[in-house]
């Protein structure tokens, strides 16, 4: 047989048994077999040193051309034997896509956090800055400065924890106008702030009544600032707590620190003002007291109420939140059970 | 204060209006109606009655057996109970298929076989609540006047068929603690004047004042007004059904002809009044004057009172006969057997008041309005009236005069207010007949000149003395609905937040990142719960008159509510518990004036970090996990100083050996570290770790700012190395000698294993760190690191006598 026929036997012999190679390591021996440094078509080609230099070329190029068409059949096979195993491996490889993830553990802020930042975040976008204070305060502060001397009668409304017979617990975030009142800077841009904070009530508690709830006090204070000013800033903030949809009217009502005084109710939200349990069939809810800042209340300050003028207002958070939620019971905020405190993790 | 719509029908024409829409109205324009009463509601077929005659059942010990004319043809035989039924009595009789208050329905039956054809009605089972109930008629029926129509509806004789129109009155408006009050109230909204029918008054010529009594006071100050009445002859009996009806409608129980009378003119005048037994006075004097230290007095009540300083007392120049405003004395009030009556109308210092009520815990009709103040200009007005109606009444004869000390007419005072400022602080385009109509609707006499309003403002509205009081008098009127709606106009300021709050907000966002869920806990606590976990050592503040038990000292730190809240979770079988809180504790200061307040925040892991899954087991929480969250926040709010934890053993309420103070320079910042497993014992809790923050100091702390630098171009190296230590050695020390021999390239150091236990000697533990290379500037050779490496591998053997292995 000459080397032709010889090329020719190997390359068949090496076609036939590449097409019965299932594994890629029956494949790989295969490929040593004809193609590695001991192979057979090294062997043959090791004959060429006998021919003619007429016939090397013409032999080399068929060997050549053999090497190659095994190698191609090779990568055909090595291809396919690869697929197959792709996927097989991945039709063993299923999940049920059904099961829970495993989730990192989230808390999420108190519901009373979450209407306060509510807030305050409404007012900081209408140029308002925040102003916190001390939770303990002077008597002076907390009533006289507020326009609420001793014996007065209003002093009635709010049963107070005292320290001291000048030191006690805020009864309400009031405190904060005259104290943010004496240090503004008029001459720098009007006064305009919100105070939320904790206030305390010599109550017992139950389902209505905490000896500590929250309270959102806001003030604007400037040369021209109107009651209609103070009706559009509360319709505002209606809005944002309740809905778009929501109206407010105003009702005469009386705190010592602002005359005009007005109780603000917000058309109810859950039956739109027909009347319903929540709004006890009137239409209406209670929810803010506001009024124009008392002239004597600036005038402590050192402020001239000749020149000017203004609204405050004052909200409190747990009484939102019960309404908003349906909440019944206002000691819920105070317990922290983890059940209540994770129904309020949608943020939506 | 309960105003009835029939006695405002006397003053007003209500023609055109209905309760429900009044009701809406004065809550609109001034004064919230906390609720419509409507006291005869879902009663029915309740007529007159005349018992004709009455009989003992046989075999009942109570029962009657009666015959009652309720105007048919026939008589109608009912079975009743009261002990007071009797013959010729008018009775108020529910029908077969009468409806009483509850729903509670009357039918045709049989008491122990004897027909029963209806109920001869209480006041109670009509509905009247006990407190207003006469005595005399408290345990039985109720009797009507003879000249009750017989047949007729019985509700409209009780009041029953009148609506009560119940006002939350706020301080500023005592005005209308009256029916008068109430009846302006309404004409403004009604654009009416109310009409008040005068009572003539006629003296006895013959008989002078002077005679019967002198009166003065100690005080004008407390004691601005003071004028006495006398009426003689009177025969106190009940009094007129109309009287009483009047009064229980509004709450105030009917005792006899005398006393209704003066609690009549309180409720139509808002002055309360006093009447004295004149002879029971025992003299011809009135003085009123303060008690004196100890001073004694038996109240209405029979309670004896120990009065002091504080306490305004009537006397009759000797002893008390009356607390001042709040209450008579029992020595001198008016009885069956009186016979001549002093009617006091007098104005008492409303702070004396207000002071005596409130310490003896003595609140009353009377007392309530003078606390607020009164109409100066009806206190004579209102004697005359009361004296005129005693007289009718209890058919007695009014001395002539009055007893009155020495004092000045009061004045009305005048309040200006121009248009254009009324228009500037409402934000209204009113014009001056708007405004002019508003003034004229209070019935408030005024002069313009030009744009300005001088009003005269009647005594009756004692609240109104500035501008602003005007303003809120036009705006309520005008109609607050009616103010337009706009948001101020104004010099643009930023609204941010500051540096705290910013911080804050993010303090809250990490750690809700980190699986805490917020609480928001009583500041006000038990005095040993206060006290724990205080990271400084401060004395407490306390409530002087504290409501509870619980909640009387203010708390110097955050974990004692988080350790409630803890506790509260787990008695509800919470077993993995991860809280934070924020917010102040209060630290008693030296300087004496308001504790220092300061913001905190604090953290509590019990149980599992992470629950065990289906594919993971549980991480139970302990000492690291819970420092790994105070590090990475700490890292993120960029402090700049070295923090430091330092092992401490000085909280009586932590592990000993688990907890470090946490420090920023030399500042004590913080504290983390597990709870005393005697404390979580007490609360029943697994073990639990928890921090503590002073986020005033995280603001003041000085910052690291962000700077950007080149991602390395060249490749790092590594090397691990695990040592041999004794137990004692820390984590720290063995970081120390590793940086400070690391040479320049060594990058970070990371302790990637750490063993203590079986396979190695007792009292060591083997520890392994990664030690990162890195020359930004170039590769690094393999032979540089080599040989800072042996640098630190000496280091440690040396200094620290460590085995590497």
């Amino acid at each position: 047989m000459d080397l032709k026929e010889k090329l020719a036997a190997l390359a068949d012999k090496a076609t036939q048994e590449i097409k019965s190679v299932s594994t890629l390591e029956e494949l790989e021996t295969l490929r040593v077999s004809y193609l590695g440094k001991k192979g057979e078509l090294t062997q043959v080609l090791k004959g060429m040193k006998n021919l003619s230099a007429d016939e090397r070329p013409i032999i080399g190029q068929l060997a050549n051309q053999v090497r190659d068409n095994l190698t191609n059949q090779m990568a055909v096979t090595r291809e396919t034997i690869e697929k197959e195993a792709l996927n097989k491996r991945l039709s063993e490889e299923t999940l049920d896509v059904t099961l829970p993830g495993i989730r990192p553990r989230k808390g999420q802020s108190h519901v009373i956090t979450q209407i306060i930042e509510e807030i305050e975040d409404l007012f900081l976008g209408m140029g308002y800055q925040i102003v916190e204070g001390n939770e303990v305060e002077e008597d002076y502060y907390n009533f006289e400065r507020v326009n609420l001397p001793q014996n007065h009668p209003a002093r009635d409304m709010q049963d107070t924890f005292y320290i001291t017979s000048e030191i006690l617990m805020r009864t309400h975030t009031s405190p904060l106008q005259a104290r943010t009142l004496e240090t503004h800077d008029f001459s720098k841009g009007p006064l305009k702030m919100i105070s939320p904070g904790k206030v305390y009530r010599r109550d017992t508690d139950d389902a209505t009544h905490s000896h500590q709830f929250h309270q959102i006090e806001g003030m604007v204070i400037d040369k021209h600032i109107t009651m209609a000013d103070l009706k559009g800033t509360l319709e505002t903030l209606a809005k944002k707590m309740f809905g778009e949809n929501r109206e407010i009217r105003l009702r005469p009502s009386y705190f010592p620190f602002t005359e005009p005084s007005v109780e603000v109710d917000v058309s109810c939200f859950k039956c739109g003002g027909k009347g319903c349990n929540v709004c006890k069939h009137t239409g209406w809810i209670e929810i803010l007291g506001a009024g124009m800042t008392h002239p004597e209340v600036l005038k402590m300050s050192g402020v001239d109420p000749e020149i000017y003028g203004g609204f405050a207002f004052g909200l409190g958070p747990d009484r939102i939140a019960m309404l908003k939620y349906g909440v019944d019971d206002i000691r819920n905020f105070y317990l922290n059970d983890q059940r209540f405190l994770k129904q309020f993790k949608v943020k939506g | 204060m309960k105003a009835s719509y029939n006695w405002l029908k006397e003053y007003l024409n209500l023609e055109n209006t209905t309760p429900e829409q009044l009701a809406d109205q004065i809550t609109l324009t001034g004064i919230e109606v906390d609720s419509l009463i409507v006291p005869g509601e879902g009663l029915k077929k309740l007529v007159v009655g005349e018992v004709r005659s009455v009989e003992r059942m046989e075999g009942s010990d109570h029962l009657n057996i009666t015959q009652v004319d309720v105007g048919e043809a026939e008589l109608y035989q009912i079975v009743c109970g009261a002990p007071n039924v009797a013959k010729n009595q008018k009775v108020v009789v529910a029908l077969p298929g009468a409806r009483l208050p509850g729903n509670f329905k009357i039918k045709k039956s049989k008491l122990r076989g004897h027909v029963s054809n209806g109920m001869i009605c209480s006041l109670d089972e009509l509905g009247f609540s006990d407190s207003v109930i006469p005595k005399r008629t408290e345990d039985g029926i109720y009797t009507l006047p003879e000249e009750a129509i017989v047949g007729e509806e019985a509700l409209s004789y009780l009041g029953l068929d009148d609506i009560i129109i119940d006002l939350d009155i706020t301080p500023n408006r005592a005005d209308a603690m009256s029916m008068r009050g109430v009846a302006y109230e309404v004409g403004t909204i009604l654009s009416q004047k109310p009409d008040f029918k005068e009572m003539s008054l006629s003296e006895n010529a013959d008989e002078s004042i002077e005679n019967y009594v002198d009166v003065s006071v100690e005080s004008k100050q407390d004691t601005p007004y003071y004028k006495l009445r006398i009426v003689k002859d009177v025969t106190v009996k009940e009094s007129p059904l109309w009287l009483q009806r009047k009064l229980m409608n509004a709450g105030i129980r009917p005792i006899d002809s005398v006393v209704d009378v003066t609690n009549y003119i309180m409720l139509e005048y808002g002055q309360p009044l006093h009447a004295f037994d004149y002879d029971a006075l025992d003299s011809k004097e009135i003085y009123v004057r303060r008690a004196n230290q100890d001073e004694k007095i038996i109240t209405l009540d029979g309670q004896e009172r120990i009065l002091n300083q504080e306490n305004l007392v009537v006397t009759n120049g000797q002893q008390p006969v009356a607390l001042a405003g709040v209450m008579g004395g029992q020595n001198s009030h008016v009885t069956q057997t009186t016979k001549t009556v002093a009617i006091e109308s007098a104005v008492f210092a409303s702070s004396l008041i207000r002071k005596t009520a409130q310490s003896l815990n003595l609140r009353s009709e009377s007392s309530s309005r003078f606390e607020r103040g009164l109409n100066l200009g009806t206190v004579e007005a209102a004697l005359d009236h009361a004296a005129a109606l005693i007289a009718e009444i209890s058919e007695g004869q009014i001395v002539s005069g009055i007893a009155e000390i020495e004092s000045t007419d009061p004045l009305e005072k005048r309040v200006s207010i121009t248009l254009e400022r009324i228009n500037h602080v409402l934000g209204t385009r009113l014009s001056l007949e708007e405004v002019a109509s508003v003034f004229a609707r209070l019935q408030f006499e005024y002069t313009l000149t030009e744009d300005k309003f001088t009003v005269s403002v009647p005594l009756r509205r004692w609240d109104i003395s500035i501008e602003a009081d005007l303003l809120e008098e036009v705006a309520r009127v005008y109609g607050y609905n009616n103010i337009p709606s706009t948001l101020p106009v104004m010099e643009s300021t930023p609204g941010e937040l500051d540096d705290k709050q910013r911080l804050t907000r993010f303090i809250h966002r990490f750690l809700e990142g980190s699986g805490l869920a917020q609480t928001i806990s009583y500041a006000l606590t038990t005095p040993e719960k206060a006290k724990r976990f205080s990271l400084k050592r401060s004395a407490t503040t306390n409530l002087d008159w504290p409501m509870s038990e619980e909640h009387q000292t203010l708390r110097l730190s955050l974990i004692s509510g988080l350790v409630d809240n803890a506790a509260y979770n787990a008695a509800r079988q919470a077993k993995n518990i991860a809280l934070y809180e924020v917010g102040h504790v209060f630290y008693d200061n030296q300087t004496g004036t308001l504790p220092l307040e300061e913001e905190h925040v604090a953290g509590l892991l019990s149980g599992d970090l992470a629950e065990k899954t289906w594919s993971d087991s549980a991480k139970p929480v302990d000492f690291y996990s819970l420092k790994g969250i105070v590090e990475e926040l700490l890292e993120t709010i960029g402090i700049k100083e070295t923090i430091q934890y330092v092992a401490t053993s000085s909280f009586d309420d932590l592990h000993p050996g688990r907890t470090a103070a946490i420090y920023l320079g030399e500042k004590k910042i913080g504290l983390i570290g597990q709870i005393h497993p005697q404390v979580t014992h007490l609360f029943d809790l697994e073990d639990t770790y928890v921090f503590e923050l002073n986020i005033d100091a995280l603001v003041k702390a000085e910052k690291n700012s962000v700077l950007y630098e080149a991602i390395p171009k060249y490749p790092g190296t590594s090397r691990d190395i695990a040592l041999l230590v004794q137990e004692s050695v820390s984590h720290k020390e063995v970081m120390n000698v590793i940086k400070s021999n690391g040479g320049k390239w060594l990058q970070q150091v990371r302790l990637f294993d750490l063993y203590q236990g079986e396979h190695i000697q007792p009292g060591k533990k083997s520890i392994a760190y990664s030690l990162a290379y890195l020359n930004p500037e170039a590769t690094l050779k393999e032979e540089e690191v080599n040989k800072d490496f042996e640098k630190v591998k000496e280091a440690l053997q040396k200094d620290l006598d460590a085995e590497i292995r």
